[in-house]
């Protein structure tokens, strides 16, 4: 038995989320007592994951430098093939989402996403992952000779393990791509909503986009993702990009604060997964108090300027 | 230009989801089922490019004729032809494999799927089903022009968005963004009525096997009350979030 974890890059360098899937793949290794590989693309500082307990690495640089589904697709599953992977660790980003259907169908493998756990049980392989957007939990048998793992965001954790790692370079022998990259527009130096450990959301609430400066700064003290519900977006206040909930973007956060958000089932959906939930409201009876951890009933427009005077405080203090 | 779009039908976003036997099987009884909204969306820009460049547009669907008035719904909305290949959707793996076969057949220039399923979220289908047919793959799709031989498609990528170019044909994996909300149709009268002229098939299927099976289904626990903490005491909440929570 084998693992592969796939190690995801951007700019030359590892993303966040490839600690928790060095993490997840390391123990999962472990537990069936077989040997962990890495995989990545252009990541000049790939042997950090020897943080996590990753003791080798292979590193592929003859294929497109920016993210190519197709082309990484192909060099994964002819390494699979040939290492005789029979278990494949990938995260829960959009491009993890992209590339792991496609490995699925070149290998003939059982896929399960947003996966929280490590399995109930390695044989018949079996995991635990959210289900009905989060509304339940799945637990799922992968039957195929290879399966693919697609552990969802922050769900499992980083577990800091120190060991030696080899990164020995491979060359993929198919390094054509079926698409062309015309652009890509992408936030740079702000925290997305797929990655950050905190999001801070606004909901029809707030009354109008010229209010977005009391998410934006509590957003910015926290180091967190600007989020809102789909009314918001649909207005028009935000751009459609920070819609969240079960017909927008998943949140799957550390901390999740929701402002002037009612908390209809369609927006709970979405976001139930994250592990703390607080929420400010002026109605006490919004449906959202029952699925927070913290609540404050307050008017959001006193509440948040006095929460973020008060965070500075800590900030400077801690 | 023939369009084939892949229907998933799915729970009502509003339905309480509850299991029986055991929690091995979900409970449909009293559930509303629609099409999946991200399939909704991806339904609409096909049939705008029928109307707008010239189009015929095919709906399929794998699984049981419990999904008809699902796909009645489509040829009301505006698509020209409905299939459903017969067998129960047992997984991702199997229902790529049956519209794999079907395409194969029936070959299209432009095949629009759903971002992902509202129920079983895979979003698996659309990919695999690309793969299968060794054509190119555009996920999470917010922005699609087509000419004779092209696609232009634009993906939402964490942070960000990504614009791609593929020949045709070509697999997308559609949602919000497509078209608006308010671009999308209630069927009318005449819809409906026209709907019941045009040709539905049912397929026989290949009868894949699955790759996985959901062998038990679990709510997620009771969540504890809320902490309250008074507008005037912030402070409070800072420290719980710090020193309970873990968070700050
Ligand atoms: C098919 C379908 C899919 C959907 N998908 C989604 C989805 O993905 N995501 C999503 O978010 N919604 C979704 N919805 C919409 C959802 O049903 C709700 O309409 C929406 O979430 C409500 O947004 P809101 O909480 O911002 O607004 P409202 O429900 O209007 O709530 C505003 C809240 O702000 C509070 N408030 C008002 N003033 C103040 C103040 N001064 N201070 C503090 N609080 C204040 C109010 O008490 C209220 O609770 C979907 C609906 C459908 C039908
Ligand atoms: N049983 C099915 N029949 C036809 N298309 C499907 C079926 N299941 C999923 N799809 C398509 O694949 C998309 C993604 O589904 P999923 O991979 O199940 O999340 C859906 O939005 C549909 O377009």
């Amino acid at each position: 038995m084998s693992v592969l974890i796939i190690a995801e890059s951007e700019n030359n360098a590892l993303k966040r989320n490839a600690a928790e899937v060095a993490s997840y793949g390391v123990a999962l290794a472990s537990k069936l007592n077989a040997s962990c590989t890495a995989i990545t693309f252009h990541a000049s500082n790939a042997a950090e994951l020897g943080q996590y307990g990753i003791t080798k690495i292979a590193h592929i640089s003859n294929v497109p430098s920016h993210f190519d589904a197709y082309a990484q697709a192909n060099a994964i599953s002819a390494y699979a093939t040939q290492n005789k992977v029979t278990h494949i660790v990938i995260g829960s980003s959009a491009d993890a989402k992209f590339l792991a259907p496609l490995l699925a169908a070149k290998l003939n493998a059982g896929y399960a996403p947003n996966v929280v756990a490590l399995p109930d049980e390695l044989s018949p392989l079996t995991v635990k992952r959210t289900a009905f957007t989060n509304k339940a939990f799945a637990h799922t048998q992968l039957l195929a000779a290879c399966n693919i793992i697609g552990v969802g965001n922050n769900s499992f954790g980083v577990i800091e393990n120190e060991v030696n790692c080899t990164v020995d370079e491979i060359e993929a022998t198919h390094t054509a791509s079926n698409l062309e990259q015309i652009s890509i527009e992408k936030i740079t130096g702000k925290a997305t909503i797929a990655d950050a450990d905190v999001v801070v959301s606004g909901g029809r609430g707030l009354k109008g986009p010229e209010n977005w400066h009391l998410i934006e700064s509590l957003a910015e003290i926290l180091d967190a993702a600007t989020a809102c519900s789909k009314p918001v977006s649909d207005m028009g206040w935000r751009s459609h990009d920070e819609h969240v909930g079960q017909t927008g973007k998943p949140v799957s956060t550390n901390l999740y604060i929701a402002i002037g958000i009612s908390g209809a089932i369609q927006h709970l959906a979405g976001v139930n997964s994250s592990k703390v939930k607080v929420v400010i409201n002026n109605d006490p009876e919004a449906p959202f108090f029952k699925a927070a951890d913290y609540g404050v009933v307050g008017d959001a427009f006193e509440v948040v300027p006095e929460l973020i005077q008060k965070l500075k405080a800590f900030k400077a203090l801690s | 230009m023939n369009i084939l779009v892949c229907i998933s039908h799915v729970p009502d976003t509003t339905s309480k989801i509850h299991f029986i036997e055991d929690n091995t099987a979900f409970e449909s009884r009293d559930v509303q089922y629609v099409i999946n909204p991200n399939d909704e969306f991806g339904l609409t820009r096909a049939i705008w490019f029928k109307e707008k460049q010239g189009a015929e547009v095919h709906v399929i669907h794998v699984g049981t004729p419990k999904a008809d008035p699902t796909l009645r719904k489509c040829l009301a909305i505006g698509a020209d032809k409905a299939f459903r290949i017969n067998t129960p959707a047992l997984d991702g793996t199997s229902v790529a494999q049956e519209l794999a076969a079907f395409v194969r057949n029936n070959p299209y220039d432009l095949i629009i799927a759903g971002r992902e399923s509202i129920d079983y979220n895979g979003a698996m289908v659309p990919g695999m089903l690309a793969a299968l047919l060794d054509i190119p793959f555009v996920p999470n799709c917010v922005g699609l022009e087509i000419d004779a031989s092209t696609a232009v498609a634009e993906r939402e990528i964490d942070g960000g968005r990504e614009k791609l170019k593929g020949s045709l044909p070509i697999v997308i994996g559609g949602q919000k963004g497509l078209v608006e909300e308010s671009d999308l149709r209630i069927p009318n009268m005449r819809g409906i009525m026209q709907a019941r002229q045009k040709p539905f098939e049912v397929i026989p299927p290949l009868e894949a096997a699955a790759a996985t099976e959901d062998v038990k289904f679990e709510k997620p626990a009771k969540k504890a009350e809320v902490k309250l903490v008074p507008a005037d005491d912030l402070d409070q909440l800072i420290e719980l979030l710090h020193k309970e929570a873990n968070v700050l």
